[in-house]
C-alpha cells in the first residue's frame, strides 16, 4: 500500500507533472523523426538532466522512452518509415492499412496497443524489480561477473546482426572502459601520454558520438530520400469488432515484450518482431499479415512497448541493461550518483517507486497527445534533414562540452561518430559497445576481486552455484544462434 | 533477397583484398595487435602488491578474444560474403570532412565560430540554398544554443575570437 502511494507521488508534484509532460512529449518528437529515436534523444538530453534532481532526471528519460517507442509508429504507419527501430514491424501492415484509407483505425490500434502494452509492463516491472533485486543479494563477485557475461552473450545471441560481430563489438565496448587509471592500481591504460584520458572515456561522448554523430553521417547518405507521406484526417479508436480481434493479441504482445525486455538485448526491436511473427502464428487470418492486418499492428506495437518496462527490470534490481535506451538510462543513474541494484530497493523506495509512477503515468500521457496530437506529430517528419541535422549538431557538440567542460570529450564523440558509422556500415551493432562501455568495469572488477577472493583459482567459479547457472546460460546462448540457423536451414532444405 | 544474393555474388567476383570482409578484419587485427603491443609497455605492479591479475591482463585478455573473433568472422566470411556496399556519395565525403574543418576552426579560432561554419557547410551541402534558413541554423540556432547553456546552464565556452568579445 506504501509503495501504491509512493507510485502516486509525481501525481502531486507540479514539477515533476512538468517533467513528465515535456519528456513525453519530446519523446513523441524524437519517435517520430527517423533516424533520432529515443535513445539517440536520451543520449542528447542526458548532459541537461544534471541540471535537475535525480528523480527529476531519470522521470524525464524514461518518459522519452516510453513516448518514443510509441512516437515510431506514427512514421512507421503515414511514411512507411519507422520512426524507431522498434516500429520496424508496424511498417508491414501499418502502411498498407494507410494506404487503403485507413490510417486513422492503424493509429487508434496502434496507440492503444502500445499504451496497453507498456501498461502491462509496468505492472511487470513493480512485480518482478523487487523480487529479482531480492535475489541480488545472494550475489557476491563472482556471481556479478557471470552475470554480466551472461548479459554481453545474450546481446550478442539475441540482439539484432551477426552474434559473432556483436559480441567484438561487445568486447571493444569493455576495453574502451580499460583506458585511464586502472581503479586498483591507478596504473595508467590506452592514455598514450594524454592527461585528458587519465579519468577515462566518459560515457557521454561515446553514446552521442556511436547515436547521435554516426546517424547524422547516415543522414548524409540519403539527401536523395523521397517519403510518400499518406494524409491523416484523424485518429480513430478502435471498433468493438477490432478489440474483439485483437485483445488475444495484444495480451500475448504485452507478456512476449515483457520478457524479452527483461533479457539484456535491443529490447523493442527483438520484442516487435517477436511479437508480430506470433501474432501472425495465432492469427485465424494469417494470409492477411502484410496487407493491412490489423492484428499485425496489435503484436507489434503491444510488444515494443511492453518491452520498455521490461527492460528496466534488470536495468534497477541488477545494474544489467535491459535495451540501448536503459543503457543510456543506465548512465543517466550513475552520473547521477545513484547506484541501481538491490540496495537501491531497500533505501530508496520512493526513488524507484516514482520512476514506476512516472512510467505508468507516461504511458497514459502518450496516449492522450497520441490521439489528439498525432496529425500535429505526423507533420514534424516534414522537417528537412538539411535543417534538423545541423541544428542537433549543435545541441550535441554542447551538450558534450558541457558536462566536463573538455573539447577533448567533443573530439572523441566526433571519432565515435565515425567509428559508428563504419561499424554501422559493415553490420557492427553499436549497442553492443554502449552497453560493453558500461558493463566494463563490473567485468573486470568482479572478475579480479574473484580472483583474490579465489587465490587466483579460476576454477573456483565453477563451484559456485549461481554463477555456474549463469556460465551454462551464457554457452545455451552462445549457441542458440547456431542452432537456429541450422533449424531454419533444415526447414529451407 | 535477390538484390543480397546479387550483391555477395558481386562481392565473391572480387579478389579477396578488394572485399570488405578481408579489409574490415584487417584493419581490426591491425588495430588490435598495435594495442595488445602497447599492453606490454603497461607498468607492472611488483609481487608484494599486486591482488589479482596484472593491470595488462585483463586488456590483453580482451585483445586476444576480439583478433580470435574476427578471424573466425573473417573465416565465416570466406564461405558466405558480405553484401557489396554501395559507393558513399559526395555529401557523405563534405559532411565527414565538416567534421576534420570543425575540429581544425575549434582549436584555432573560436568554438562557436566552429559550430557555425558547419552547421552552413553541412545545411548547404545537403542541399539547402535559401539564406534565411542557413542563416537560421548557421547563427540564430547557434546563438539559442549558446545562450541557454551560458545563462541556463552557466557554462563558460572555451576562448576564442567570437566568445572573447561576448565575455570581455
Amino acid at each position: 500500500m506504501d509503495n501504491l502511494l509512493l507510485m502516486l507521488a509525481p501525481l502531486f508534484s507540479s514539477k515533476l507533472l512538468l517533467v513528465l509532460f515535456f519528456g513525453t512529449l519530446f519523446g513523441l518528437i524524437l519517435g517520430v523523426l527517423p533516424g533520432l529515436g529515443p535513445t539517440t534523444g536520451g543520449a542528447l538530453i542526458l548532459p541537461f538532466t544534471m541540471t535537475l534532481d535525480p528523480l527529476s532526471a531519470i522521470v524525464l528519460l524514461t518518459s522519452i522512452y516510453c513516448a518514443g517507442t510509441y512516437g515510431g509508429a506514427i512514421t512507421a504507419v503515414l511514411i512507411n518509415t519507422p520512426g524507431t527501430p522498434a516500429a520496424a514491424a508496424t511498417c508491414l501492415d501499418g502502411y498498407p492499412l494507410a494506404q487503403k484509407g485507413e490510417a486513422g483505425r492503424a493509429l487508434g490500434m496502434a496507440t492503444v496497443s502500445s499504451t496497453a502494452g507498456g501498461i502491462f509492463s509496468v505492472v511487470i516491472l513493480v512485480f518482478f524489480a523487487p523480487i529479482l533485486a531480492q535475489l541480488a543479494y545472494e550475489f557476491g563477485q563472482p556471481e556479478y561477473f557471470a552475470l554480466a557475461i551472461f548479459g554481453l552473450t545474450m546481446l550478442a545471441s539475441i540482439g539484432e546482426g551477426s552474434p559473432i560481430k556483436n559480441l567484438i563489438a561487445g568486447a571493444f565496448g569493455i576495453l574502451i572502459s580499460t583506458v585511464g587509471k586502472d581503479f586498483m592500481t591507478s596504473i595508467d591504460r590506452f592514455t598514450f601520454g594524454i592527461n585528458e584520458l587519465t579519468e577515462g572515456i566518459g560515457f557521454i561522448p561515446v553514446v552521442v558520438g556511436l547515436f547521435a554523430m554516426s546517424e547524422m553521417l547516415t543522414q548524409s547518405t540519403l539527401i536523395n530520400q523521397v517519403f510518400n507521406r499518406i494524409a491523416l484526417k484523424a485518429i480513430k479508436l478502435p471498433s468493438k469488432d477490432d478489440y474483439k480481434k485483437t485483445w488475444k493479441t495484444i495480451l500475448r504482445s504485452s507478456g512476449i515484450g515483457s520478457f524479452i525486455g527483461v533479457l539484456p538485448a535491443e529490447g523493442g526491436t527483438v520484442a516487435s518482431l517477436i511479437g508480430y511473427s506470433e501474432a501472425k502464428r495465432f492469427s485465424k487470418n494469417p494470409e492477411e499479415f502484410g496487407k493491412g492486418s490489423i492484428e499485425g499492428i496489435a503484436g507489434a506495437e503491444a510488444a515494443n512497448n511492453a518491452a520498455t518496462g521490461g527492460a528496466m527490470v534488470p536495468t534497477l534490481a541488477l545494474g544489467i541493461p535491459g535495451s540501448a535506451t536503459t543503457a543510456v538510462i543506465l548512465t543517466g543513474l550513475i552520473i547521477h550518483g545513484v547506484r541501481p541494484g538491490p540496495d537501491l530497493f531497500r533505501e530508496q523506495p520512493d526513488f524507484l517507486y516514482g520512476i514506476f509512477g512516472a512510467m505508468l503515468i507516461a504511458n497514459f500521457l502518450f496516449f492522450i497527445f497520441g490521439f489528439f496530437g498525432a496529425k500535429i506529430f505526423a507533420r514534424i517528419t516534414l522537417v528537412p534533414n538539411k535543417i534538423l541535422w545541423p541544428m542537433i549538431f549543435a545541441v550535441s557538440v554542447c551538450g558534450t562540452y558541457s558536462l566536463n567542460q573538455s573539447i577533448i570529450d567533443v573530439w572523441i564523440m566526433l571519432f565515435f561518430g565515425v567509428l559508428g558509422f563504419f561499424m554501422r556500415r559493415y553490420g557492427f551493432s553499436v549497442v553492443p559497445v554502449i552497453i560493453g562501455l558500461i558493463l566494463g568495469e563490473l567485468v573486470e572488477g568482479t572478475l579480479r576481486q574473484s580472483l583474490v577472493i579465489f587465490d587466483g583459482n579460476w576454477l573456483m567459479f565453477f563451484t559456485r552455484p549461481i554463477a555456474l547457472t549463469f556460465f551454462i546460460l551464457s554457452l545455451i546462448a552462445l549457441a542458440f544462434p547456431l542452432i537456429r540457423s541450422r533449424k531454419l536451414k533444415k526447414n529451407y532444405d | 533477397m535477390k538484390n543480397v544474393q546479387k550483391q555477395k555474388r558481386a562481392n565473391k567476383s572480387l579478389p579477396f583484398f578488394f572485399r570488405d570482409e578481408f579489409r574490415v578484419s584487417l584493419v581490426i587485427i591491425l588495430i588490435s595487435v598495435a594495442l595488445l603491443i602497447t599492453t606490454f609497455t603497461f607498468d607492472v605492479v611488483p609481487p608484494i602488491l599486486n591482488r589479482g591479475i596484472q593491470p595488462a591482463t585483463f586488456p590483453k585478455a580482451l585483445l586476444v578474444i576480439i583478433i580470435v573473433m574476427t578471424l573466425l568472422i573473417y573465416y565465416l566470411a570466406t564461405k558466405n560474403p558480405w553484401k557489396v556496399e554501395k559507393k558513399l556519395p559526395r555529401s557523405f565525403f563534405l559532411t565527414l570532412s565538416s567534421f576534420v574543418i570543425f575540429v581544425v576552426v575549434s582549436k584555432t579560432l573560436d568554438f562557436f565560430l566552429a559550430i557555425s561554419a558547419l552547421s552552413i557547410f553541412v545545411s548547404y551541402c545537403w542541399g539547402e540554398k535559401r539564406l534565411f534558413y542557413l542563416l537560421l541554423v548557421g547563427i540564430i540556432f547557434p546563438i539559442i544554443v549558446f545562450i541557454f547553456f551560458e545563462t541556463i546552464l552557466g557554462l563558460r565556452f572555451p576562448p576564442g575570437i567570437i566568445t572573447n568579445i561576448y565575455y570581455s
